[in-house]
């Protein structure tokens, strides 16, 4: 997520300072995301530079507060509207550690997949439980369990079908090696 | 064993002979305590069902035993068995099998009449399982006059009526919409919660998750995945 944008649209809400933007991107988030305050005074000093947004002076407590610029709700506006590449993640970690077990000599992918299935498994119930015991609990926090079980549900599909995949390959490789006991060790 | 309400031993089921022998089930072990939700997981054709039905004594294994509530379903006779079908165990299966010719309530009280209950009492009971699937007021219609979500939802409340100690589901929640389906899921975990066992198949990983274990069905054996027992006490918990 990007913390930038995440500021630029609590400033579009209105001015305040760095800590209480700290506060509610994270309350935004349903806390899907925890922030140390330099990142957040960092982030600023970088909207600031690139004319998104400006000081707005200081509040009572002599805290420094900022506004949003024109320039940031167009930015803000063109970040909402351009869809996220997910293919531009590359291959994941488990991807790549079933593959790297599929092609080296004593790694078993089915051990990959196991464990995989039981931590993610878990995982699910541990969302089950909770979204079952805090449905009424406030908005931000429910979207982003629906997000977690979600993909928590579509990975152990996945495995699912890659067990499914290699089964079918061995099965194959069986068949070819005894119907054609020639090319056996070519 | 006295707070086991399901235990299986060496389960194994032989389907054909000689060169046709296809071993379903082999050697299964498996125990649903008091109060234990249990998901059985595993592709199409994994023996799920026969297990399911071995453990409901709708089906006989090849070799093992099965007790229910601390009674060998194997030393039973037919007419024990029969009773055992209908007064300990409820049955939520994909086919909905209701009488066209009686009315949801009457489906849903049928097995605590044909058990000797009151007709009245009977009825309470079966007023009630359809309230908690969410078809209170609904029980004077019959079967065609209710859409296929709600005629499931008729037979899932006939499965749970009544004080049962054992609640065997097959894809219980096969013709309904995410929410209903959820909202059948919370059902058998809170009558686990107050006591009753459930065992229920599921080839759908978000369904297994409602589960306090959930175990897999490979080659006829029988692997553990994950057990929950308390719910994290925090986001944060699970993060970490």
């Amino acid at each position: 997520m990007g913390i930038k944008e995440g500021l630029l649209a609590l400033l579009a809400d209105g001015p305040t300072h760095g800590y209480q933007l700290k506060l509610d991107l994270e309350a935004a988030t349903g806390d899907g995301i925890s922030l140390n305050v330099g990142q957040v005074y960092s982030t600023l000093q970088r909207l600031e530079r690139d004319l998104l947004i400006e000081s707005g002076g200081r509040d009572d407590e002599g805290r420094e507060v900022y506004q949003i610029r024109p320039a940031g709700r167009d930015a803000l506006r063109a970040w909402m509207s351009d869809p996220v590449d997910v293919a531009a993640g590359g291959r994941d970690e488990i991807s790549i550690k079933v593959l790297i077990a599929l092609f080296t000599k004593g790694l078993d992918p089915r051990e990959v997949i196991e464990s995989q299935r039981r931590a993610t498994m878990g995982l699910l119930q541990d969302f089950t439980r909770l979204r079952a015991r805090d449905s009424e609990e406030d908005i931000a926090w429910q979207l982003h369990l629906d997000r977690l079980m979600y993909s928590a549900e579509a990975e152990l599909k996945w495995l699912d079908r890659v067990e499914e995949r290699l089964k079918s390959a061995r099965q194959a490789h069986t068949k070819d090696r005894a119907e054609s006991p020639v090319e056996e060790g070519v | 064993m006295t707070d086991l309400v399901l235990k299986m031993t060496r389960i194994g089921k032989t389907h054909g002979k000689g060169a046709q022998r296809v071993d379903a089930l082999v050697d299964i072990d498996l125990d649903v305590a008091a109060g234990e939700f249990v998901a059985i997981t595993g592709r199409s054709g994994s023996g799920k069902t026969t297990l399911l039905n071995i453990a409901g004594a709708l089906d006989e294994p090849t070799t093992g035993n099965v007790w229910v509530e601390g009674r060998d379903l194997g030393d039973l006779s037919n007419q024990e068995l029969a009773r055992v079908r209908r007064v300990s165990v409820g049955y939520v299966f994909q086919q909905f099998n209701l009488l066209p010719a009686l009315t949801a309530a009457e489906n849903v009280a049928l097995p605590l009449e044909l058990d000797g209950m009151d007709v009245k009492e009977a009825r309470g009971y079966a007023d009630l399982s359809l309230e908690e699937v969410g078809l209170g007021g609904m029980g004077d219609r019959y079967p065609d006059q209710l859409s296929g979500g709600e005629q499931q939802r008729v037979a899932i409340a006939r499965g749970l009526v009544g004080p049962r100690s054992l609640l065997l589901a097959d894809e219980p929640t096969g013709a309904l919409d995410e929410a209903t389906g959820e909202s059948i899921l919370k059902l058998l975990r809170d009558r686990c919660e107050l006591g009753a066992s459930a065992l229920m198949v599921t080839h759908e990983p978000a369904f297994a998750a409602w589960a306090d274990r959930v175990v897999r069905l490979r080659d006829g054996q029988i692997e553990e995945i994950s057990v929950r027992s308390v719910v994290p006490s925090s986001p944060a918990d699970i993060y970490s």
